[in-house]
Parts: structure tokens; C-alpha cells; sequence
């Protein structure tokens, strides 16, 4: 019984070998001659998502659509665009999700500026209630009952 | 049979736990002795039925019982036993099993050592952590059961995901799942002290070793996450600011955030509301993150199979717990009066700045995990938020944080003068800003990142050794008295100083990293940096479930031969999957990542170098973090606790 499943599996081992071949991120034939567009083009790729991966972007991803996008801004570039231009190219067609940086545009200046302005508001927060604790009076220290000062004397010798 | 006795048990530890969450919370409110004991043995029965349900599935993966469901979906007989073990958790129903174990661990342990706590509050805190329990049990019970049987048994099962089937698995979730749940304790303690009433010194001393252990198991597990990312994925890649990544950061930041601040409650009985809200909100991140992980919300590379129904059971234990919580702290936060008064300048407020960075940040990296679905559902606008902004509006917090911790570290309780800290600090501001320029120097026309990395990490190490220097006092023996030091002085100085090396580490490593992707054909020497690499063979091999390309490259260094590395790229074929398995020679100051690809038309073969320089400081830097929080919590003041408390009890209990 084993030995047929192994039979079996051996076979199938067989096929799947054929069909899956690994597929790589950046392919050495993909790479441009001249290294400053080579630079630019990896600037490029990643801030541009892969559309049909998990959170990757198109420079690390091993998919058949993150290498056609990949030789798309190459050949962009060699056209003569700008990384502007090719950036713009590419969320024509795919649309604003391909960018893994968020513009800044419409409602998306509350994302990045939610962490100044809560930076602000907490540091406006802490403010206040440090300047009350400077300025807590004094005689609330010895406000403390006996009872109240046996108690912390003894928590504090733990 | 086993299987059967499994699942009878977890329903066991389930009855346990309603009777541990209803009866001593009813006993402490009605002060009814007997009532509250029922805690600690229903702690502990619920803890043994539990770790039997798990031993029970974890018999099942280990002699590859394929009439259950998740181990046909998720195992093979010829998968190596290591993974057949760690299977049990790399899939949703059994890493949920996974994270009831750890619920009852927790409730089990703080049931043992916690004779020194009043009883009340024990019993309230024992009957938290079991409602806990109850809502995750009913989830498992009701959604996610591991012990479904399959009517027609297939041959063999599925296999497991390839890339998981590594020992990284076998760690990697166990310590991040004692980390997030470890979190529990400080919110089964925040709302018990909620219910009470009362926040005090003591309190603050009982939570901290929780939360210290919570903080370290996490930064193990986060640590190990990344490492197994940067050698598993074939591009070296240590951090990707993906959902799921984000949800176990976020914790990590808030529970850093809680272990300072309960240290100020700790001394100066101030802070206190602030410490309770962050402990709710420790615990209700790493209940984000299990939702996220297990709802398909968001799409993630963690992604479990993914459910709406589980989705929704989880949200509703979130709003449930969270909500609960808030409400609570709102209603009865306003009873804990502040005590400590401190000025401007005080150790008290370099505490609250750090509160205030690593909250926000965290805040930050919430905000932009969850504004895609925030996009798409109020302006319709499908987009993505990926790692350059969390890059870019991230770092400089962790680089202002850096900034200020040494100061911060250094200035006295109650009231401080800056001018004299800064003036003690002068020569380690000084050998920092050395190195900086040294760097800059040396690098010329490359990003300002690198020294910025060097400045923070000379800065923050320099700084927490003369903070550790200048404790030792004035006269001789300044040596001995180092050593003898209490070892939560010298658990804060370790911890920092791993602070300063892995953010000296990511900048550094993504600062200098360089890569060469060529063709090579075999036994043609090429260069990288100042490397010699030669591909001497390429083999076709089998393991004991895929299929491997192996190669074999020389590296060699001025024409002597440093190591000879093994990339492989292999393919699953039960799960009809290729992985790509790097090979790494290990340095001090740098890895040389090789990672070899396809045969190409020519006869060479695609070969991708990256060298990356310090890449293992950011863990290393990790690690002693962990082994700072470890160091703190073996002071001596937490391990005689126990004894010192009896003395106090009945004053605690008479207020």
C-alpha cells in the first residue's frame, strides 16, 4: 500500500517538477545597459505594488505580471520619460492602488498628517498635565493622613 | 480515540473556564473566601485540560492521522517530523489551540505565584483572564474546531505550506503568541484594579514582571520573525510593513510604552490612569492583530485561510474586550487621584516623552495599516499604504526617541537640571558625532542615513554605559560596586544599548546594502565589492519532500577562500510550490547573500550577491534587548516580593 503511494506520488513529483519553475524577482536579462536608468528603474519598482501578490512590490515579486510591469518602466525610461511620467503611465492603466506610496491628494492628507498632528495634540496633553504636577501644592504631601503615610512608607521600602 | 479524549477535554477546560470567570468575581464583590479560592484549582484544571486537547492534536499530527481534517489540509507522511510538530500551529485551528494553551498558561501561573496578591484582587484578575479564555474557547469550539473528523479518510494529506516548512516555524509563532497573550495578564490586572478601584505602587510592581515578560517573549518572537524573513524570501528582506508585521509591532511599541510607564506609577505613584489605558490598549492591538491575521480584512502574506464568519466572531470579542475595557476606564479612571509631584524637568517627564513617541508611533502605523479599508469605504478610493510611507512617517520618531533617551535616562526623579545632564553626556555627544562625521566622510555622496545610524546607535550604547558608570558613585572600587549594581540598572543599560545597535543596524544595512544580479557560468570567477565569487557546480538533489537545484559557490577574498556556500532553489511538488533557499555567510560586519535562479538559454545560470553589511546586529541588537528585560526582571526586588508582601497585605487591604 505505502509503496504504490509512493509510486504514485513519484510520478506526480515527476510532472510538477516540469511545471513549476521557479520564476526570479529582477532577471539579469531584464537589466538595462546604462547603470543610472538601471538605479532609477529600481527606484521606481519599489514604490509600485505587485498587483496580484501580497503586499510586495514589483522589484522583489516573483509573478509574470510584476516582470511585465518591471519592463514596462524600463521601457518607459529608455523612451525618455521622466520618473514622474512613468510613475504617471503606470496608475493611468493599473490605477492609484499600484502605489505603494499613497499621494497626497484628496482625503490623503490626513494620512500622513495624523501623525504630527496627534504628535501635537499628545505633546499639548502631556504639557497640561505636567504643569499641574510642577505645580501641585505642596501641602497635599503632608495632607496624607498618618494612616496613608505608614501605608506609602511601607510600599516603598518593598 | 485519542482525538475524541482531545476535544472532550477542551470542552472540559471550557466549563472551567465559565465557572473561573463567574464564581470569584461574584466571591471578591461579595467578599466570600470560598468563593474566590474556586479560581486557583479551576485555573489549574482548565490549564491541564487544555495542554491534553493540544498534546491529543499534536498525536494526531506527529502519527499523521489523515481522518482529521486540519491534518490532512495541512501535513504529509513525508514531511520531516520537526515540521509535522510545528504544523500544529501553522495553520488557523491549531495556532488558535496554540493560543488558548498559552491563555491558561498565564491564568495557570499567576493562579501559582500569585499568593502574595490580596485575595480579592486575585481572584478579579483570575476571572479576567478567564473570560478571555471563555470567549477564544467558544471561537474554537464554534468556528475553528481541530478535532473535526472526515467521514472518507484520504491517502495522504495536503502538505504544508513550503515556505513554512522551516525551523523558524517551529519558534517563530510560539513566542510571539506568548508575547501577545503574556499582554493579557496587564489587562486582566487593569481591569481587575479597574473593578477595585485602586491603583497604587503595589499594583504597578505586580504588573510589571507580566508585562516585562509579555515584552520579551515578543521581541523574541518579532525578532525571529524577521531574521527567518531576511534568509527565507530570497532577497534579504528583514521588514515589510505588512498588516500582519504591523498588528505584532504595534503591541511591541505599547507594551514598551506600559513597562515605562508603570515604573513611574511604580515610584511616584503618578501616571496611573495613563498606565491602566495602555495596558487595555496592549491587549486590544494584539486582538487586532489575531483579526487581522484570521479575517482576510486585509490582505497580508500571514494571511490564515480566511473566513468571514471567524472575521466576525473575533470583532465581536475585540469590540466585546476593548470596548468593555474603555468603558470601564472611563467610568472609573477618574478615581485614581495622582500623588507624586515632579517638575518640568524630571525623569517623570522624559518617561512621558517616551510614552508619547512610541504611542503615537504605534498610532502611526495603525493609522496606515487600516486606511486603505478607511479609503475604500469613505471615499471609494481603492489604494495602498506600503512601506515607504511607513518609512518615511515612522522613522522619525524612533530617530527623535533616540535623541532624547539618553538624557532622559539619565535625569533624576522629582526635579532635574538639563543643562547638568547634557553637561555629563558631553564626551559620549562627542565620540558620537566623531563617528558620524568619520562615516560621512568615508562614504562620500551616499544617503545621510548611514551616519544618522552611526550617531544614534554610538550615542544611545555610549550613553547607557556612562549611565551605568556614573550609578556607581564617586572614591575607589568603582569597579566592584558595577558589578553589585541591582540588576534592573543593568537590564536598562543592556536593553538600551540593543536599542542603539539595531537602529544603528537598519540604517546602516539599508544605507550601504549592495546587490549584483548577473548570468555566471560555472567556473567563471566574478566580483562583488571586494568578493570573488566561482560557481564550481550546480546538482540536481532530492530531499525528503522536494526537489532541489543546488549550487555550490566559492567565496573568496584576496585569493583566499572564505566559505563555500549552498544556494538551492527547490520545489514542493505535493504542494506544487518553488522556494528559493539563499545561502549566507555570516559576518560580523557584513552577510554575503547568494541566491542562485534559472538555467538560462546560454548555459550560465541567473545568480543574485547581496552583501549586507552589519545585517546581523538588528537581531543581535534584538536579543539584548530581550536579555536587558531579562535581567530586570530577575531584580531582586520582584524575587522578594513575595516575601516583603505579607508584611503589607493588611494595610493594602484596609484602604
Amino acid at each position: 500500500m505505502r509503496r504504490i503511494s509512493q509510486a504514485i506520488r513519484g510520478l506526480l513529483l515527476g510532472f510538477s517538477l516540469t511545471l513549476a519553475a521557479p520564476v526570479f524577482a529582477v532577471q539579469p536579462d531584464e537589466i538595462l545597459a546604462d547603470p543610472a536608468m538601471e538605479a532609477r528603474a529600481r527606484e521606481i519598482s519599489k514604490d509600485l505594488r505587485c498587483l496580484v501578490c501580497r503586499n510586495e512590490n514589483i522589484d522583489e515579486s516573483n509573478a509574470e505580471l510584476a516582470r511585465d510591469l518591471r519592463l514596462l518602466v524600463r521601457e518607459r525610461l529608455v523612451e525618455g520619460d521622466s520618473n514622474e511620467e512613468v510613475v504617471d503611465f503606470i496608475v493611468d492603466r493599473y490605477g492609484e492602488f499600484v502605489l505603494l506610496r499613497p499621494t497626497t491628494t484628496g482625503a490623503n492628507w490626513l494620512l500622513w498628517a495624523a501623525g504630527p498632528l496627534m504628535l501635537l495634540m499628545a505633546a499639548a496633553m502631556a504639557w497640561a498635565y505636567l504643569r499641574g504636577r510642577a505645580r501641585a501644592d505642596r501641602p497635599q504631601e503632608s495632607a496624607l493622613t498618618q494612616d496613608e503615610k505608614d501605608r506609602l512608607r511601607r510600599i516603598l521600602e518593598d | 480515540m485519542i482525538t475524541e479524549l482531545g476535544h472532550f477535554a477542551l470542552v472540559l477546560a471550557f466549563m472551567a473556564a465559565i465557572v473561573q470567570m463567574i464564581v470569584p468575581m461574584v466571591g471578591a464583590h461579595k467578599r466570600w473566601p470560598g468563593w474566590m479560592a474556586v479560581a486557583e484549582p479551576a485555573a489549574t484544571l482548565q490549564f491541564l485540560m487544555t495542554a491534553f486537547a493540544f498534546a491529543a492534536l499534536m498525536h494526531a499530527f506527529v502519527t499523521s492521522d489523515f481522518s482529521l481534517r486540519v491534518v490532512v489540509l495541512n501535513s504529509h507522511s513525508a514531511k520531516p517530523l520537526l515540521y509535522k510538530i510545528s504544523g500544529l500551529w501553522g495553520n488557523h485551528e491549531g495556532s488558535m489551540l496554540l493560543w488558548v494553551l498559552i491563555v491558561s498558561l498565564f491564568g495557570a501561573t499567576a493562579a501559582w505565584f500569585g499568593g502574595n496578591l490580596p485575595p480579592t484582587l486575585r481572584a478579579r484578575v483570575l476571572a479576567v483572564q478567564a473570560a478571555i479564555g471563555v470567549a477564544f474557547y467558544a471561537f474554537i469550539l464554534f468556528t475553528s474546531n481541530p478535532f473535526l473528523r472526515l467521514a472518507v479518510p484520504p491517502f495522504d494529506g495536503e502538505d504544508l505550506n513550503p515556505l513554512l516548512q522551516d525551523p523558524g516555524l517551529a519558534f517563530h509563532p510560539p513566542f510571539l503568541y506568548l508575547g501577545y497573550v503574556g499582554l493579557s495578564m496587564a489587562f486582566s490586572f487593569a481591569v481587575a484594579a479597574l473593578i477595585e478601584g485602586r491603583v497604587d505602587a503595589a499594583w504597578a510592581r505586580w504588573v510589571r514582571p507580566w508585562t516585562l515578560a509579555a515584552w520579551i517573549f515578543l521581541t523574541i518572537g518579532i525578532a525571529l520573525g524577521s531574521w527567518w524573513a531576511y534568509y527565507e524570501l530570497g532577497w534579504g528582506g528583514f521588514w515589510f510593513w505588512d498588516p500582519v508585521e504591523n498588528a505584532s509591532f504595534m503591541p511591541w511599541l505599547l507594551a514598551a510604552a506600559l513597562l515605562h510607564s508603570a515604573i513611574v506609577v511604580e515610584k511616584r505613584e503618578a501616571l496611573k490612569s495613563w498606565t491602566i489605558l495602555l495596558a487595555i490598549l496592549a491587549f486590544g492591538f494584539s486582538l487586532i492583530g489575531t483579526f487581522i491575521v484570521r479575517s482576510g480584512l486585509l490582505t497580508s502574506v500571514h494571511a490564515f485561510a480566511n473566513d468571514p464568519e471567524r472575521g466576525v466572531f473575533i470583532l465581536i470579542i475585540l469590540a466585546a474586550f476593548t470596548g468593555g475595557a474603555l468603558m470601564l476606564f472611563a467610568a472609573r479612571a477618574g478615581v485614581m487621584e495622582a500623588r507624586g509631584v515632579f517638575g518640568m524637568v524630571s525623569r517623570e517627564s522624559a518617561l512621558v516623552v517616551n510614552n508619547i513617541l512610541l504611542a503615537v508611533s504605534s498610532f502611526v502605523i495603525f493609522f496606515g495599516t487600516l486606511w486603505p479599508i478607511v479609503a475604500e469605504m469613505a471615499f471609494d478610493r481603492k489604494l495602498s499604504v506600503g512601506p515607504p510611507f511607513f518609512n518615511s512617517a515612522f522613522t522619525p520618531f524612533m530617530v527623535l526617541l533616540g535623541l532624547v533617551l539618553p538624557i532622559g535616562a539619565m535625569l533624576p526623579w522629582k526635579r532635574g537640571r538639563l543643562g547638568r545632564v547634557a553637561w555629563s553626556l558631553r564626551y559620549v555627544f562627542m565620540l558620537a558625532l566623531a563617528l558620524a562625521l568619520l562615516v560621512w566622510a568615508m562614504q562620500t555622496g551616499r544617503s545621510t542615513l548611514g551616519p544618522v545610524g552611526v550617531f544614534l546607535g554610538a550615542w544611545i550604547v555610549s550613553g547607557a554605559a556612562l549611565d551605568l558608570w556614573s550609578r556607581t558613585g564617586r572614591g575607589g572600587n568603582r569597579l566592584g560596586r558595577l558589578v553589585r549594581l541591582p540588576r534592573a540598572d543593568w537590564g536598562k543599560a543592556v536593553a538600551h544599548a540593543g536599542l542603539g545597535a539595531t537602529l544603528f543596524a537598519i540604517a546602516g544595512l539599508t544605507a550601504w546594502e549592495s546587490e549584483d544580479i548577473r548570468v555566471v557560468q560555472l567556473n567563471a570567477p566574478f566580483e562583488v565589492g571586494a568578493y570573488t565569487l566561482t560557481l564550481t557546480k550546480v546538482e540536481q538533489l532530492r530531499g525528503p519532500n522536494y526537489f532541489s537545484t543546488t549550487g555550490t559557490v566559492e567565496l573568496a577574498r584576496g585569493g583566499r577562500v572564505l566559505s563555500v556556500l549552498h544556494p538551492e532553489k527547490r520545489t514542493y511538488p505535493v504542494a506544487q510550490m518553488p522556494t528559493t533557499e539563499a545561502a549566507i555567510d555570516n559576518g560580523i560586519t557584513r552577510d554575503v547573500y547568494v541566491v542562485i535562479g534559472d538555467r538560462q538559454d546560454d548555459g550560465g545560470w541567473a545568480v543574485r550577491t547581496y552583501i549586507k553589511p552589519f545585517a546581523n546586529w538588528i537581531w543581535g541588537g534584538a536579543m539584548l534587548m530581550a536579555l536587558g528585560g531579562l535581567l530586570s526582571l530577575s531584580d531582586r526586588r520582584f524575587r522578594v516580593a513575595a516575601g516583603a508582601r505579607k508584611g503589607a497585605k493588611q494595610a493594602v487591604a484596609a484602604e
